[in-house]
């Protein structure tokens, strides 16, 4: 491997999302002849970011505080909000002003994050960063002594077994004095780095969920710009945590989505069919019926908090953003606690580069931070709903509202989300409803609206440890969950000739990662494909 | 030899394109673009002949809107040594494009001019062949092989009785096909290069070329949405069926 190309930067980021965004903006605010590469696996900036998104605007605020006059992409300012609880028929409206703090958004923003991403790539553009769209980091380089040296970018023209193609060509190597990893929710390089490093040493497991997001045109009569609704309840069971949004975007246009916790015990349960199933509900089939739905998607997303921050620093590298799990659960959203920690660790890297100072720095200063206030406050929300939803809202009632999270003890969480699954046989069968492609569909039609591509002739990116298991274990124990809980059906159990067979159709890969996660006996691992491949999100 | 390879961005092909609801075109915006697949091609077999000592100069010319830039600095990073961007606003026509590359060649004097055989967003198959006219050169359209000689190339074209293999007198223009060749891969250090390699902008009103659409475009629609089919239990049934139903036996 000593025959790359290297080249040195002073510092490399891996990930071109809200956090490693503004950590090459600060980085280059702080001191301009710093040099600053960022790389991104998708094709363009933003085609890989999906999220909500309600956006609170307050380390935006402190980053480029004339946004507003810089044609940012942040327009529609919430007007109305509605909370529902639903039934199977019925819902029940909470009061606006008898929902905890954290949930009031009146000085928020309904945003595209892909386009809040592509505005920020710019700024960070104009401001000197190099920004390479379209190449995954796909392998940590270290120094000698064990610290992080920087990463090798993906060889490219390979076949299905691994042969060099006429096209091949070699991965690059980028060296740095810092390394930093912001390639959000699981990412694969994150997650080798937490095990090498130990950095989750004595936290708890970290828990994630699923979020679909499906964008649609309605008709003008049902359009309410600035209106954000959330649901809870139906169609989920009171012992699966969840919930829906729906943000009336600019452009008659509506974000609707779904959000389900990975640590759900059916295995039967298909969180797509679910999101599917909740779109009948006549509360929402109402505002969207005779609408079009144009995007789909769907992306794990870090639940555990302040619980499951792992350490984010360690030699030659920090984390930021969701990569580490800065994503605050009860406020439902990431965006400024990520852009925040890319902030801080920008301003670590510069007191450590000029002024030799340990990177620890970051972890003092992030404790210091409004983002450890704000994930301190919200630790015990996730937790109380173990207890079921009705038991859980109460105690976030408590906590939330007459104690504003300050609470003297700390819930746990107790099981990783790979060990909640139990025998599919000791559970009970879901029947969801066929889709009628007007209001619901199946995942073959919404696949082909996230403009998902992999290169045909390529190394499979999801890889089993042991390919054999999912026959011979999963299938009997857990009727093979990968079945469902894949968004975009990668995983198929095919029978030929009386044969079954495991089938992994990974050119329709979304790069959710959810597999990575919830696979009952860690059996895949997600490794970078080919740059450029996955989806094309527009305005995620 | 100098090539001169026009390339153009379109909507990327692996994106579902929507139709705008009061049907005046189709959805650009949050839409990711890229270079037209088969001007992949024609910058990759220009590249090729530089490889191998036939030509000396590649030179990859755009037009459109600022952002069209994008798809000469890909092309400069797998092999063009320059780069021209013609801005121009709007949708602008074939015979348009024809006449102002007319004009890049009168100034650039380039022996071989290669482009996709058709874009795909419009399809038109149009610009190379007027550009042919214009120039009053030889052309050789949907080409799937090209072999430089002295003084001529020999085209293997794609056509729908199979191939056929043509002689042209250098200069002339190519129209390529998919079949040409497998484009290159950007490579990281090649595109950290390709920034530092310069394009020349020009305004189109500035070359003297007209233009203003000739073509007025009535209506975009959506094709129909196909019906679900039918199993039939039998070769009765099915006979049956197209006789009576389909009417077309």
């Amino acid at each position: 491997m000593s025959n790359r190309e290297v080249m040195e930067y002073d510092v490399v980021i891996v990930g071109g999302g809200p956090s490693g965004l503004s950590t090459a903006i600060k980085l280059k605010q702080l001191k301009s002849d710093l040099n600053v590469c960022l790389l991104e696996k998708a094709s363009e900036i933003g085609a890989h970011i999906l999220s909500g998104n309600v956006f609170e605007t307050r380390a935006l605020d402190e980053l480029i505080p004339n946004w507003k006059e810089l044609k940012s992409p942040i327009k529609t300012k919430v007007s109305k909000e509605k909370f529902l609880f639903l039934g199977k028929t019925k819902s029940l409206s909470w009061p606006t002003w008898l929902l905890p703090r954290v949930q009031q958004n009146h000085n928020n923003y309904i945003i595209s994050l892909a386009n809040l991403c592509r505005w920020l790539a710019e700024q960070a553009e104009s401001l000197g960063v190099e920004i390479f769209p379209g190449f995954p980091a796909s392998e940590i380089l270290y120094n000698d002594d064990g610290s992080v040296k920087g990463i090798a970018t993906q060889d490219m023209g390979l076949d299905k077994e691994g042969n060099k193609k006429d096209s091949f060509e070699s991965g690059m190597e980028l060296h740095a004095k810092v390394t930093v990893f912001a390639e959000g929710c699981r990412g694969h390089l994150g997650k080798q780095l937490i095990k090498k490093f130990e950095l989750d040493k004595g936290k708890n497991p970290q828990q994630y969920g699923i979020g679909f997001k499906e964008i649609w045109e309605i008709s003008e009569k049902n359009h309410e710009e600035g209106l954000v609704m959330h649901t809870a309840g139906w169609p989920l069971d009171n012992k699966t945590y969840g919930g829906s949004f729906m943000y009336h975007a600019e452009n008659k246009q509506i974000f609707l989505g779904y959000v389900i916790g990975l640590d759900y015990q059916n295995p039967h349960l298909s969180p797509f069919d679910e999101f599917q199933r909740f779109k009948t509900h006549p509360a929402i089939k109402k505002v969207i019926e005779g609408g079009k739905r144009i995007s789909y998607g769907a992306r794990a997303l870090i639940e555990g908090g302040l619980q499951s921050l792992p350490k984010m620093f360690m030699p030659g590298a920090l984390l930021v953003g969701c990569d580490a799990g800065t994503l605050n659960m009860p406020k439902i959203k990431g965006s400024h606690t990520a852009m925040k920690s890319g902030m801080i660790a920008a301003e670590a890297i510069l007191e450590h580069i000029s002024q030799k100072k340990d990177l620890s720095i970051y972890e003092e200063k992030f404790n210091k931070s409004w983002v450890y206030q704000e994930l301190h406050a919200a630790r015990n929300v996730k937790p109380s709903f173990n207890w079921g939803l009705i038991l859980g809202i109460i105690f976030t009632g408590i906590d939330q509202i007459l104690f504003r999270g300050k609470l003297p003890f700390t819930l746990k969480h107790k099981h990783a989300d790979h060990e909640t699954l139990k025998s599919s046989k000791e559970m009970p069968k879901i029947d969801y409803p066929k889709p009628d492609n007007v209001i619901t569909f199946d995942k073959t039609s919404s696949v082909y609206l996230t403009g998902t591509n992999h290169a045909d002739n390529q190394p499979v990116h999801l890889k089993l440890n042991n390919p054999d298991l999912p026959i011979n274990f999963t299938l009997d124990k857990f009727d093979e969950p990968a079945q469902r809980y894949c968004p975009v059906g990668v995983y198929e159990i095919q029978t030929e000739n009386n044969v079954k067979k495991f089938v992994i159709n990974s050119q329709n890969c979304i790069h959710c990662k959810t597999c990575d996660i919830k696979e009952p006996s860690q059996n895949i691992t997600w490794v970078t494909p080919e740059g450029g491949g996955g989806p094309k999100y527009g305005n995620m | 030899m100098k090539i001169l390879v026009a390339v153009k961005r379109v909507i990327d092909y692996n994106v579902q394109v929507r139709v705008k609801e009061d049907g005046t075109g189709v959805v650009t915006e949050n839409v990711k673009m890229s270079t037209n697949p088969p001007d992949d091609n024609a910058v990759e077999e220009a590249v090729k002949i530089k490889e191998s000592g036939k030509a000396k100069e590649i030179v990859a010319v755009t037009v459109g809107e600022e952002k069209a830039q994008e798809t000469v600095r890909k092309a400069l990073a797998v092999g063009a040594d320059r780069g021209i961007h013609v801005k121009v606003d709007g949708i602008i026509e074939p015979l348009a494009v024809s006449k102002i590359l007319q004009k890049i060649v009168d100034k650039e004097k380039p022996d071989l001019i290669f482009m996709g055989k058709q874009a795909i967003d419009d399809d038109c198959n149009q610009t190379g062949q007027m550009l042919a006219a214009l120039l009053n050169w030889p052309q050789a359209t949907f080409a799937s092989k090209i072999e430089v000689k002295e003084k001529s190339l020999e085209v293997t074209r794609e056509v729908d009785e199979g191939l056929e293999t043509i002689e042209v007198n250098i200069p002339a223009i190519v129209t390529c096909d998919l079949r040409l060749n497998e484009p290159r891969y950007a490579s990281l250090p090649n595109i950290m290069k390709a920034k530092k390699k310069p394009i020349e902008q020009i305004n189109a009103s500035d070359l003297g070329v007209d233009t203003k659409q000739r073509i007025e475009q009535i209506k975009v629609e959506e094709p129909p949405k196909r019906k679900a089919g039918i199993k039939v239990a039998s070769v009765e049934e099915l006979v049956q069926k197209l006789k009576n139903e389909a009417k077309v036996i």
